[in-house]
């Protein structure tokens, strides 16, 4: 299948739906996996590294899930499909600078995607809407064991799967959860939850992954470490994390709304303004505004159909899928700020505004939201 | 001077601690040196938190000069990328490597998913040290007659993993093992004081 054909749809992830898809937008599970009596991908000699890339392509292939599959060599998509397919989280950073000997295969629902010769030589992941993060691993798992049918995968008694770093070795598992966090932005809190999560040996990172910045007030939040539990011991370690954040994201909102409603409904008023009239906007700035337009859609400020169209943004405004369906050449910044600004205004004019009356009035004491006063 | 984490900024943010009477230097930019939580230094330890830099150090405590029988990585190489060769280069750095991943995880026995055809020959394979250590606790208690049991499990044990997956051993080879008294075991004589 052509990866046009696949990119025209929106993922399964982004689209579907799932418990509290509100907040958490996506959970995802990657496991890391590697042959045995290989090289690691960044110790092999090309030769290698292709001869790899060919028994691990065609086992992907044969899979009864993978049928229709799109698959290609990396060395065959141009630099702008594979940013496409980094800012769909179908592969990451690191899988878009690689290039020969190197190659990613992927369902059309896009909820399986397979990177191989990544840092190890297959990488295998599952994503869905929601917090499902059991159902997930269910997914990749039973991949993984019927992989291991025709893959003789590289495994120690003790260690477990072995990974090219240490960092992932015995279930070779990242289980993550992406999360929509403004209240907890708006009530500066979340830097300590942060900390406080980073120190029972779970991460926090922003958009794409490790070391990169947290954009649209959004988190993903994983699991560090890979050695010394079960699969499932993590994950439900990481579910007690991630239930926790999620309750106190619902209440940072409710305390926003009860004693600072007004500066919260000025927030969306002002996104939805910017993004109506705007005609240059950075994706950083697009997608900040654009995380409050999707909290006032939680709160009920705009109807539920205009949510995958906001959804759909924090996407569509990414640098390579604005240019995607054009094949002039690489567009500069401000090219790209301006078409971004387009846009956005046209899909939100098909969003009524802000309806201010809708907002949920329990709570708010004897102030009047319309008079601006704080309890 | 570039950052040692993401090799690309300028390294803003020094450190030098001494752990066991070894120092160990880093070089980190700003960006980075957050994200690694540096900015607290009293609940900082290198090797903990740096996961590549700290690792390239412990397994510095292999002699020098060692490398990977099936990939020739060296330890060099790991200092530079963080990341191991090949499979084998966790048995060839094995001593400096479980000190490492005793810092990054949680534990240091991997207690998940087995892939199915392995499944059986890593019990057997556990089985098999947890007799032996049977063995050794039996012999050192002088309990022979345990011992000598234990060693016809063992034996039959290892016979099995010799042979090819799904095969059952030749019977009569079981019947010689559990019979077979011939090889009693002969305590070691004990000196006297």
């Amino acid at each position: 299948m052509k990866l046009s054909r696949i990119i025209a749809n929106t993922g399964e992830w982004l689209s579907g739906s799932g418990p509290h898809d509100q907040i958490v937008v996506s959970s995802r599970v990657r496991l890391a996996r590697n042959l045995k009596g290989k090289p690691f991908p960044g110790w092999a000699k090309k030769a290698e590294r292709v001869a790899v890339l060919e028994e691990i392509r065609s086992a992907v292939e044969g899979l009864p899930e993978m049928e229709n599959s799109f698959s290609e060599r990396l060395e065959d998509l141009s630099p702008l499909e594979k940013q496409v397919l980094m800012e769909r989280h179908l592969i990451s950073r690191e899988h878009a600078a690689r290039g020969a000997g190197s190659a990613v295969v992927m369902n059309p629902e896009q909820t399986l995607s397979f990177m191989i010769n990544e840092e190890d030589h297959l990488r295998m992941q599952a994503i869905r809407a929601g917090l499902q993060l059991e159902e997930v691993y269910a997914m990749i798992n039973r991949t993984d064991s019927e992989l291991e049918e025709t893959l003789d995968f590289a495994f120690h008694d003790e260690l477990g799967y072995l990974t090219a770093c240490p960092t992932n070795v015995g279930t070779g598992m990242r289980a993550s959860a992406m999360m929509h966090l403004p209240g907890l932005v708006m009530s500066e809190q979340v830097n300590k939850i942060i900390n406080s999560v980073n120190k029972i040996g779970l991460a926090v990172r922003g958009l794409h992954g490790e070391g990169t910045e947290a954009m649209g007030n959004l988190f993903q939040v994983s699991n560090q470490t890979t050695l010394g539990e079960t699969e499932e011991e993590i994950i439900a370690r990481l579910n007690r994390v991630i239930a926790q954040i999620l309750e106190h994201e619902q209440n940072a909102r409710q305390i926003l709304l009860q004693q600072r409603a007004e500066t919260l409904l000025d927030q969306i008023g002002r996104a939805y303004g910017i993004l109506c009239h705007a005609h240059s906007i950075t994706s950083k700035e697009a997608l900040n505004l654009l995380s409050f337009i999707k909290m006032g859609g939680d709160l009920g400020l705009f109807p539920p159909k205009s949510r995958l169209q906001v959804d759909e943004l924090f996407i569509e405004t990414q640098p390579a899928h604005l240019q995607k369906g054009l094949h002039a050449a690489k567009m500069g910044a401000e090219e790209r700020d301006s078409l971004r600004a387009a846009l956005i205004r046209a899909k939100l004019k098909q969003m009524p505004e802000p309806e201010i009356g809708k907002i949920p009035t329990n709570g708010f004491g004897n102030a009047s939201p319309a008079t601006g006063e704080h309890p | 001077m570039f950052c040692d984490v993401c090799k690309s900024k300028e390294a803003t943010v020094f450190l030098t601690q001494i752990i066991e009477g070894k120092m160990q230097k880093v070089n980190l930019c700003e960006g980075c040196s957050k994200e690694k939580g540096v900015n607290d230094p009293t609940g900082f330890a290198l090797a903990d938190l740096l996961l590549g830099l700290g690792a390239a150090q412990e397994i510095e405590k292999n002699p020098a000069g060692i490398r990977c029988p099936v990939c020739s990585f060296s330890q060099a190489d790991f200092k530079k990328t963080g990341r191991l060769g090949c499979s084998t280069c966790y048995d060839t750095f094995a001593e400096g490597l479980s000190g490492m991943l005793k810092n990054m995880h949680r534990g240091f026995i991997h207690t998940g998913k087995v892939p199915a055809r392995l499944a059986v020959s890593r019990l057997r394979n556990q089985e098999l040290s947890k007799l032996r250590e049977e063995l050794d606790r039996a012999v050192a208690a002088e309990q022979f007659e345990e011992a000598a049991g234990l060693r016809d499990r063992i034996r039959h044990l290892e016979n099995v993993a010799d042979q090819q997956p799904g095969q059952e051993p030749p019977v009569n080879r079981i019947a010689e093992l559990s019979e077979g008294e011939s090889e009693p075991i002969v305590p070691k004589p004990r000196k006297q004081s």
